[in-house]
Protein backbone atom coordinates (compact mmCIF):
# COMPACT_ATOMS: atom_id res chain seq x y z
CA UNK A 1 0.00 0.00 0.00
CA UNK A 2 1.37 3.28 -1.06
CA UNK A 3 1.85 6.18 1.32
CA UNK A 4 -1.32 8.25 1.07
CA UNK A 5 -3.10 11.23 2.55
CA UNK A 6 -6.81 11.96 2.73
CA UNK A 7 -7.94 14.79 0.48
CA UNK A 8 -11.24 16.68 0.62
CA UNK A 9 -12.14 19.21 -2.03
CA UNK A 10 -15.29 21.07 -1.06
CA UNK A 11 -17.04 24.17 -2.28
CA UNK A 12 -19.88 26.03 -0.60
CA UNK A 13 -22.32 24.48 -3.04
CA UNK A 14 -21.13 20.88 -3.20
CA UNK A 15 -18.54 18.30 -2.27
CA UNK A 16 -16.22 17.93 -5.25
CA UNK A 17 -13.74 15.24 -4.27
CA UNK A 18 -13.07 13.11 -1.25
CA UNK A 19 -10.60 10.26 -1.05
CA UNK A 20 -7.00 9.13 -0.67
CA UNK A 21 -4.19 10.55 -2.76
CA UNK A 22 -0.44 10.10 -3.11
CA UNK A 23 0.30 13.64 -4.15
CA UNK A 24 -1.51 16.93 -4.59
CA UNK A 25 -0.37 19.99 -6.50
CA UNK A 26 -2.24 23.24 -6.05
CA UNK A 27 -1.77 26.70 -7.62
CA UNK A 28 -1.05 28.68 -4.45
CA UNK A 29 -1.00 32.45 -4.61
CA UNK A 30 2.77 32.46 -4.08
CA UNK A 31 3.43 29.76 -6.69
CA UNK A 32 2.47 26.16 -7.17
CA UNK A 33 2.81 23.95 -4.13
CA UNK A 34 3.07 20.19 -4.05
CA UNK A 35 1.89 18.26 -1.03
CA UNK A 36 3.05 14.75 -0.22
CA UNK A 37 1.80 12.74 2.75
CA UNK A 38 3.23 13.93 6.11
CA UNK A 39 3.53 17.49 4.93
CA UNK A 40 3.84 20.06 7.70
CA UNK A 41 0.58 21.86 8.66
CA UNK A 42 0.15 24.72 6.25
CA UNK A 43 -2.53 27.13 5.15
CA UNK A 44 -2.46 29.16 1.97
CA UNK A 45 -4.70 30.89 -0.50
CA UNK A 46 -4.99 29.51 -4.03
CA UNK A 47 -5.29 31.24 -7.36
CA UNK A 48 -7.63 30.11 -10.12
CA UNK A 49 -6.08 27.09 -11.78
CA UNK A 50 -5.95 23.34 -11.94
CA UNK A 51 -5.64 21.18 -8.88
CA UNK A 52 -3.77 17.96 -9.60
CA UNK A 53 -4.47 14.95 -7.46
CA UNK A 54 -2.55 11.73 -7.96
CA UNK A 55 -4.63 8.81 -6.84
CA UNK A 56 -2.94 5.72 -5.42
CA UNK A 57 -2.20 2.85 -7.83
CA UNK A 58 -2.87 4.87 -10.94
CA UNK A 59 -0.42 6.61 -13.18
CA UNK A 60 -2.85 9.35 -14.12
CA UNK A 61 -3.66 12.47 -12.20
CA UNK A 62 -7.14 13.79 -11.57
CA UNK A 63 -7.50 17.38 -12.64
CA UNK A 64 -9.97 19.68 -10.92
CA UNK A 65 -10.30 23.25 -12.05
CA UNK A 66 -10.92 25.65 -9.20
CA UNK A 67 -11.47 29.37 -9.32
CA UNK A 68 -9.48 30.06 -6.17
CA UNK A 69 -9.92 29.26 -2.51
CA UNK A 70 -7.91 28.07 0.46
CA UNK A 71 -5.64 25.06 0.85
CA UNK A 72 -5.24 23.67 4.31
CA UNK A 73 -2.82 20.90 5.26
CA UNK A 74 -3.30 19.13 8.56
CA UNK A 75 -1.41 16.04 9.62
CA UNK A 76 -3.02 13.28 7.57
CA UNK A 77 -5.65 15.50 5.99
CA UNK A 78 -5.59 17.97 3.14
CA UNK A 79 -8.60 20.23 2.66
CA UNK A 80 -9.21 22.43 -0.33
CA UNK A 81 -11.93 25.00 0.26
CA UNK A 82 -12.77 25.89 -3.30
CA UNK A 83 -14.56 29.04 -4.37
CA UNK A 84 -17.56 28.65 -6.60
CA UNK A 85 -17.28 32.08 -8.11
CA UNK A 86 -14.34 33.83 -9.68
CA UNK A 87 -13.10 36.12 -6.98
CA UNK A 88 -10.82 39.04 -6.79
CA UNK A 89 -10.65 42.15 -4.72
CA UNK A 90 -11.73 44.42 -7.58
CA UNK A 91 -14.46 42.03 -8.68
CA UNK A 92 -15.89 41.80 -5.17
CA UNK A 93 -15.70 45.55 -4.84
CA UNK A 94 -17.56 46.02 -8.11
CA UNK A 95 -20.26 43.60 -6.96
CA UNK A 96 -20.63 45.42 -3.65
CA UNK A 97 -20.94 48.76 -5.42
CA UNK A 98 -23.53 47.33 -7.81
CA UNK A 99 -25.50 45.87 -4.91
CA UNK A 100 -25.43 49.19 -3.10
CA UNK A 101 -26.52 51.13 -6.16
CA UNK A 102 -29.41 48.72 -6.72
CA UNK A 103 -30.49 49.14 -3.11
CA UNK A 104 -30.38 52.93 -3.36
CA UNK A 105 -32.41 52.77 -6.54
CA UNK A 106 -35.00 50.62 -4.82
CA UNK A 107 -35.12 52.93 -1.82
CA UNK A 108 -35.75 56.13 -3.73
CA UNK A 109 -39.48 56.23 -3.14
CA UNK A 110 -39.57 55.01 0.40
CA UNK A 111 -40.90 56.65 3.53
CA UNK A 112 -38.33 58.44 5.66
CA UNK A 113 -38.48 56.22 8.72
CA UNK A 114 -39.33 52.65 9.43
CA UNK A 115 -43.02 52.69 10.20
CA UNK A 116 -43.46 49.96 12.77
CA UNK A 117 -47.18 50.47 13.14
CA UNK A 118 -47.60 49.94 9.41
CA UNK A 119 -45.29 46.93 9.41
CA UNK A 120 -47.13 45.29 12.26
CA UNK A 121 -50.52 46.05 10.78
CA UNK A 122 -49.48 44.42 7.52
CA UNK A 123 -48.10 41.38 9.28
CA UNK A 124 -51.16 41.09 11.52
CA UNK A 125 -53.34 41.11 8.43
CA UNK A 126 -51.30 38.35 6.82
CA UNK A 127 -51.38 36.29 10.00
CA UNK A 128 -55.15 36.73 10.24
CA UNK A 129 -55.49 35.51 6.67
CA UNK A 130 -53.43 32.43 7.40
CA UNK A 131 -55.42 31.71 10.54
CA UNK A 132 -58.68 32.11 8.66
CA UNK A 133 -57.48 29.62 6.07
CA UNK A 134 -56.50 27.17 8.79
CA UNK A 135 -59.89 27.51 10.47
CA UNK A 136 -61.56 26.93 7.13
CA UNK A 137 -59.48 23.82 6.63
CA UNK A 138 -60.42 22.38 9.99
CA UNK A 139 -64.11 22.94 9.40
CA UNK B 1 -84.07 25.12 -12.62
CA UNK B 2 -82.88 28.39 -11.14
CA UNK B 3 -79.23 28.75 -10.17
CA UNK B 4 -78.09 25.33 -11.36
CA UNK B 5 -76.08 26.78 -14.21
CA UNK B 6 -74.32 29.15 -11.81
CA UNK B 7 -73.50 26.26 -9.49
CA UNK B 8 -72.13 24.22 -12.40
CA UNK B 9 -69.86 27.12 -13.42
CA UNK B 10 -68.71 27.53 -9.85
CA UNK B 11 -67.87 23.81 -9.57
CA UNK B 12 -65.93 23.98 -12.81
CA UNK B 13 -63.93 26.98 -11.61
CA UNK B 14 -63.07 25.38 -8.26
CA UNK B 15 -62.03 22.22 -10.10
CA UNK B 16 -59.67 24.28 -12.24
CA UNK B 17 -58.20 25.93 -9.18
CA UNK B 18 -57.70 22.54 -7.64
CA UNK B 19 -55.82 21.34 -10.71
CA UNK B 20 -53.44 24.26 -10.37
CA UNK B 21 -52.84 23.85 -6.64
CA UNK B 22 -52.36 20.12 -7.14
CA UNK B 23 -49.77 20.76 -9.84
CA UNK B 24 -48.00 23.33 -7.67
CA UNK B 25 -47.97 20.87 -4.81
CA UNK B 26 -46.24 18.26 -6.93
CA UNK B 27 -43.74 20.74 -8.35
CA UNK B 28 -42.92 21.96 -4.84
CA UNK B 29 -42.49 18.36 -3.64
CA UNK B 30 -39.91 17.58 -6.29
CA UNK B 31 -38.13 20.91 -5.82
CA UNK B 32 -38.11 20.36 -2.08
CA UNK B 33 -36.11 17.16 -2.43
CA UNK B 34 -33.53 18.94 -4.56
CA UNK B 35 -33.41 21.91 -2.20
CA UNK B 36 -32.82 19.55 0.72
CA UNK B 37 -29.98 17.88 -1.13
CA UNK B 38 -28.41 21.26 -1.80
CA UNK B 39 -28.83 22.22 1.81
CA UNK B 40 -26.96 19.08 2.81
CA UNK B 41 -24.34 19.63 0.10
CA UNK B 42 -23.38 22.95 1.66
CA UNK B 43 -22.67 21.35 5.02
CA UNK B 44 -19.23 19.76 4.41
CA UNK B 45 -17.78 23.12 3.36
CA UNK B 46 -19.34 24.94 6.30
CA UNK B 47 -18.05 22.25 8.66
CA UNK B 48 -14.51 22.35 7.23
CA UNK B 49 -14.25 26.11 7.19
CA UNK B 50 -15.60 26.27 10.72
CA UNK B 51 -12.86 23.90 11.84
CA UNK B 52 -10.15 25.93 10.17
CA UNK B 53 -11.51 29.19 11.56
CA UNK B 54 -11.74 27.71 15.06
CA UNK B 55 -8.19 26.53 14.74
CA UNK B 56 -6.95 29.91 13.67
CA UNK B 57 -8.62 31.75 16.51
CA UNK B 58 -6.94 29.36 18.93
CA UNK B 59 -3.47 29.27 17.46
CA UNK B 60 -3.24 32.98 16.66
CA UNK B 61 -4.09 34.69 19.94
CA UNK B 62 -1.88 37.70 19.12
CA UNK B 63 -3.63 38.47 15.86
CA UNK B 64 -7.28 39.34 16.36
CA UNK B 65 -9.37 39.62 13.27
CA UNK B 66 -11.87 42.52 13.38
CA UNK B 67 -14.71 40.01 12.99
CA UNK B 68 -13.79 38.47 16.32
CA UNK B 69 -13.60 41.65 18.38
CA UNK B 70 -16.64 42.38 20.47
CA UNK B 71 -17.57 46.03 20.69
CA UNK B 72 -18.55 47.49 24.05
CA UNK B 73 -21.09 49.98 22.77
CA UNK B 74 -23.58 48.75 20.22
CA UNK B 75 -25.23 51.67 18.49
CA UNK B 76 -25.85 50.36 15.00
CA UNK B 77 -27.14 46.94 14.11
CA UNK B 78 -27.16 45.19 10.75
CA UNK B 79 -29.79 42.64 9.87
CA UNK B 80 -29.95 40.28 6.93
CA UNK B 81 -33.45 39.03 6.22
CA UNK B 82 -33.65 35.91 4.10
CA UNK B 83 -37.02 35.44 2.44
CA UNK B 84 -38.40 33.73 -0.63
CA UNK B 85 -38.72 35.29 -4.08
CA UNK B 86 -42.20 33.97 -4.66
CA UNK B 87 -45.32 33.86 -2.57
CA UNK B 88 -47.92 31.11 -2.06
CA UNK B 89 -45.84 29.39 0.56
CA UNK B 90 -48.05 29.66 3.64
CA UNK B 91 -46.85 31.65 6.60
CA UNK B 92 -43.15 31.26 5.81
CA UNK B 93 -42.24 34.87 5.05
CA UNK B 94 -44.84 36.33 7.37
CA UNK B 95 -43.51 34.47 10.38
CA UNK B 96 -39.93 35.36 9.57
CA UNK B 97 -40.74 39.03 8.97
CA UNK B 98 -42.78 39.23 12.14
CA UNK B 99 -39.82 37.96 14.11
CA UNK B 100 -37.54 40.52 12.41
CA UNK B 101 -39.93 43.40 13.01
CA UNK B 102 -40.36 42.51 16.68
CA UNK B 103 -36.59 42.38 17.12
CA UNK B 104 -36.15 45.63 15.19
CA UNK B 105 -38.69 47.32 17.42
CA UNK B 106 -36.75 46.20 20.49
CA UNK B 107 -33.56 47.59 18.99
CA UNK B 108 -35.30 50.82 18.15
CA UNK B 109 -36.47 51.31 21.74
CA UNK B 110 -32.88 50.70 22.84
CA UNK B 111 -31.89 53.58 20.61
CA UNK B 112 -30.02 51.52 18.01
CA UNK B 113 -29.98 52.29 14.34
CA UNK B 114 -30.82 49.42 12.04
CA UNK B 115 -29.49 48.74 8.58
CA UNK B 116 -31.14 45.99 6.61
CA UNK B 117 -29.98 43.75 3.80
CA UNK B 118 -32.75 41.83 2.08
CA UNK B 119 -32.26 38.50 0.29
CA UNK B 120 -35.35 37.48 -1.66
CA UNK B 121 -37.88 39.85 -3.17
CA UNK B 122 -40.64 39.23 -0.60
CA UNK B 123 -38.47 40.52 2.22
CA UNK B 124 -37.19 43.38 0.09
CA UNK B 125 -40.62 44.63 -0.92
CA UNK B 126 -41.83 44.40 2.65
CA UNK B 127 -38.83 46.25 4.06
CA UNK B 128 -39.04 48.95 1.39
CA UNK B 129 -42.77 49.37 1.93
CA UNK B 130 -42.46 49.88 5.64
CA UNK B 131 -39.51 52.21 5.21
CA UNK B 132 -36.56 50.28 6.66
CA UNK B 133 -33.04 51.38 5.81
CA UNK B 134 -32.20 48.82 3.14
CA UNK B 135 -28.48 48.87 2.41
CA UNK B 136 -28.31 46.10 -0.15
CA UNK B 137 -30.43 43.35 -1.57
CA UNK B 138 -30.22 40.24 -3.68
CA UNK B 139 -33.32 39.06 -5.46
CA UNK B 140 -34.14 36.59 -8.20
CA UNK B 141 -32.13 33.90 -6.46
CA UNK B 142 -33.86 31.16 -8.44
CA UNK B 143 -34.17 27.57 -7.30
CA UNK B 144 -30.44 27.03 -6.92
CA UNK B 145 -28.71 29.45 -4.58
CA UNK B 146 -25.45 30.73 -6.01
CA UNK B 147 -22.87 32.36 -3.85
CA UNK B 148 -21.98 34.62 -6.74
CA UNK B 149 -25.32 36.46 -6.58
CA UNK B 150 -24.95 36.96 -2.84
CA UNK B 151 -21.34 38.15 -2.61
CA UNK B 152 -22.05 41.80 -3.42
CA UNK B 153 -24.76 42.21 -0.82
CA UNK B 154 -22.78 40.31 1.79
CA UNK B 155 -19.75 42.49 1.18
CA UNK B 156 -21.77 45.66 1.73
CA UNK B 157 -22.66 44.43 5.22
CA UNK B 158 -19.16 43.13 6.01
CA UNK B 159 -17.62 46.42 4.89
CA UNK B 160 -20.12 48.29 7.05
CA UNK B 161 -19.02 46.19 10.01
CA UNK B 162 -15.34 46.73 9.37
CA UNK B 163 -15.73 50.47 8.93
CA UNK B 164 -17.78 50.71 12.12
CA UNK B 165 -21.07 51.64 10.48
CA UNK B 166 -22.63 48.67 12.21
CA UNK B 167 -21.47 47.04 15.45
CA UNK B 168 -23.37 43.80 15.18
CA UNK B 169 -24.72 41.74 12.33
CA UNK B 170 -27.66 39.39 12.59
CA UNK B 171 -29.35 37.09 10.13
CA UNK B 172 -33.00 36.09 10.19
CA UNK B 173 -34.14 33.11 8.13
CA UNK B 174 -36.44 30.12 8.29
CA UNK B 175 -34.79 27.01 9.65
CA UNK B 176 -35.73 23.73 8.07
CA UNK B 177 -36.63 21.28 10.83
CA UNK B 178 -38.59 18.74 8.81
CA UNK B 179 -41.07 18.72 5.95
CA UNK B 180 -43.94 19.75 8.17
CA UNK B 181 -42.07 22.12 10.43
CA UNK B 182 -40.04 25.22 9.66
CA UNK B 183 -39.13 27.83 12.24
CA UNK B 184 -37.94 31.40 11.87
CA UNK B 185 -34.65 31.93 13.68
CA UNK B 186 -32.39 34.88 14.32
CA UNK B 187 -28.68 34.31 14.66
CA UNK B 188 -25.76 36.59 15.35
CA UNK B 189 -23.11 36.55 12.64
CA UNK B 190 -20.78 39.32 13.75
CA UNK B 191 -18.84 39.64 15.89
CA UNK B 192 -18.15 35.92 15.78
CA UNK B 193 -18.33 34.27 19.15
CA UNK B 194 -15.74 31.66 19.94
CA UNK B 195 -18.38 29.23 21.22
CA UNK B 196 -20.06 29.06 17.86
CA UNK B 197 -16.89 27.89 16.22
CA UNK B 198 -16.20 25.31 18.88
CA UNK B 199 -12.79 23.99 19.81
CA UNK B 200 -10.30 22.76 17.22
CA UNK B 201 -9.64 19.10 16.60
CA UNK B 202 -5.92 19.25 17.35
CA UNK B 203 -3.20 21.64 18.28
CA UNK B 204 -0.57 22.47 15.72
CA UNK B 205 0.88 25.61 14.26
CA UNK B 206 0.34 26.31 10.60
CA UNK B 207 2.83 27.59 8.10
CA UNK B 208 1.20 30.58 6.46
CA UNK B 209 1.75 31.22 2.81
CA UNK B 210 2.40 34.06 2.10
CA UNK B 211 1.47 35.87 5.37
CA UNK B 212 -0.95 35.04 8.19
CA UNK B 213 -2.97 38.22 7.89
CA UNK B 214 -4.27 38.04 4.30
CA UNK B 215 -4.94 34.33 4.68
CA UNK B 216 -6.96 34.86 7.84
CA UNK B 217 -8.81 37.79 6.29
CA UNK B 218 -9.80 35.71 3.32
CA UNK B 219 -10.77 32.79 5.49
CA UNK B 220 -12.97 34.86 7.80
CA UNK B 221 -14.82 36.42 4.87
CA UNK B 222 -15.37 32.95 3.41
CA UNK B 223 -16.56 31.68 6.75
CA UNK B 224 -19.22 34.37 7.10
CA UNK B 225 -20.23 33.88 3.48
CA UNK B 226 -20.61 30.16 4.00
CA UNK B 227 -22.82 30.80 7.06
CA UNK B 228 -25.02 33.11 5.00
CA UNK B 229 -25.05 30.72 2.07
CA UNK B 230 -26.17 27.87 4.33
CA UNK B 231 -28.95 30.07 5.68
CA UNK B 232 -30.12 30.86 2.15
CA UNK B 233 -29.97 27.19 1.12
CA UNK B 234 -31.89 26.22 4.23
CA UNK B 235 -34.46 28.94 3.61
CA UNK B 236 -35.05 27.57 0.11
CA UNK B 237 -35.68 24.08 1.43
CA UNK B 238 -38.09 25.58 3.96
CA UNK B 239 -39.80 27.57 1.22
CA UNK B 240 -40.43 24.54 -0.96
CA UNK B 241 -41.73 22.35 1.83
CA UNK B 242 -43.86 25.17 3.18
CA UNK B 243 -45.28 25.70 -0.29
CA UNK B 244 -45.94 22.00 -0.68
CA UNK B 245 -47.89 21.91 2.58
CA UNK B 246 -49.80 25.08 1.72
CA UNK B 247 -50.74 23.78 -1.72
CA UNK B 248 -51.79 20.44 -0.31
CA UNK B 249 -54.08 22.24 2.10
CA UNK B 250 -55.45 24.34 -0.76
CA UNK B 251 -56.15 21.21 -2.84
CA UNK B 252 -57.91 19.58 0.11
CA UNK B 253 -59.97 22.71 0.66
CA UNK B 254 -60.95 22.79 -3.00
CA UNK B 255 -62.07 19.18 -2.70
CA UNK B 256 -64.33 20.01 0.25
CA UNK B 257 -65.76 23.02 -1.55
CA UNK B 258 -66.48 20.91 -4.65
CA UNK B 259 -68.23 18.31 -2.47
CA UNK B 260 -70.41 20.95 -0.84
CA UNK B 261 -71.28 22.56 -4.15
CA UNK B 262 -72.20 19.20 -5.71
CA UNK B 263 -74.55 18.52 -2.84
CA UNK B 264 -76.27 21.87 -3.34
CA UNK B 265 -76.42 21.25 -7.09
CA UNK B 266 -77.99 17.81 -6.74
CA UNK B 267 -80.52 19.06 -4.22
CA UNK B 268 -81.54 21.82 -6.60
CA UNK B 269 -81.75 19.33 -9.45
CA UNK B 270 -83.94 16.93 -7.46
CA UNK B 271 -86.18 19.72 -6.27
CA UNK B 272 -86.69 20.75 -9.89
CA UNK B 273 -87.54 17.19 -10.97
CA UNK B 274 -89.99 16.73 -8.08
CA UNK B 275 -91.64 19.98 -8.97
CA UNK B 276 -91.96 18.97 -12.61
CA UNK B 277 -93.50 15.58 -11.76
CA UNK B 278 -96.03 17.11 -9.42
CA UNK B 279 -96.95 19.63 -12.11
CA UNK B 280 -97.47 16.84 -14.67
CA UNK B 281 -99.50 14.77 -12.23
CA UNK B 282 -101.54 17.81 -11.30
CA UNK B 283 -102.10 18.63 -15.00
CA UNK B 284 -103.15 15.05 -15.86
CA UNK B 285 -105.57 14.98 -12.92
CA UNK B 286 -107.15 18.22 -14.10
CA UNK B 287 -107.69 16.85 -17.67
CA UNK B 288 -109.09 13.44 -16.64
CA UNK B 289 -111.20 15.02 -13.91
Amino acid sequence: MANTVHVDVVSAEEEIFSGLAEFIAAPASAGEVGVYPHHAPMITTIKPGALRIKLPDTAEETLIFISGGILEVQPGLVTVLADTAIRGHDLDEAKAIAAKAAAEEAMKNKASDMDYAKAQAELAEAVAQIQAIERLRRK
Amino acid sequence: MAGSKEIRTKIKSVENTRKITKAMEMVAASKMRKAQDRMRASRPYAEKIRNVAAHLSYTQPDFKHPFLIKRDVVKNVGLIVVSSDKGLCGGLNTNMLRMSVNQMKTWETEGKNIKVSAFGSKGLSFMTRVGADVQSHATGLGDVPHLETLIGSIKVMLDAFESGEIDQLFICYTKFINTMKQEPVMEQLLPLSGDKMGSPAGNWAYIYEPEPEPVINELMTRYIESLIYSAVAENMASEQSSRMVAMKAASDNAKTVIGDLKLVYNKARQAAITKEISEIVGGAAAISG
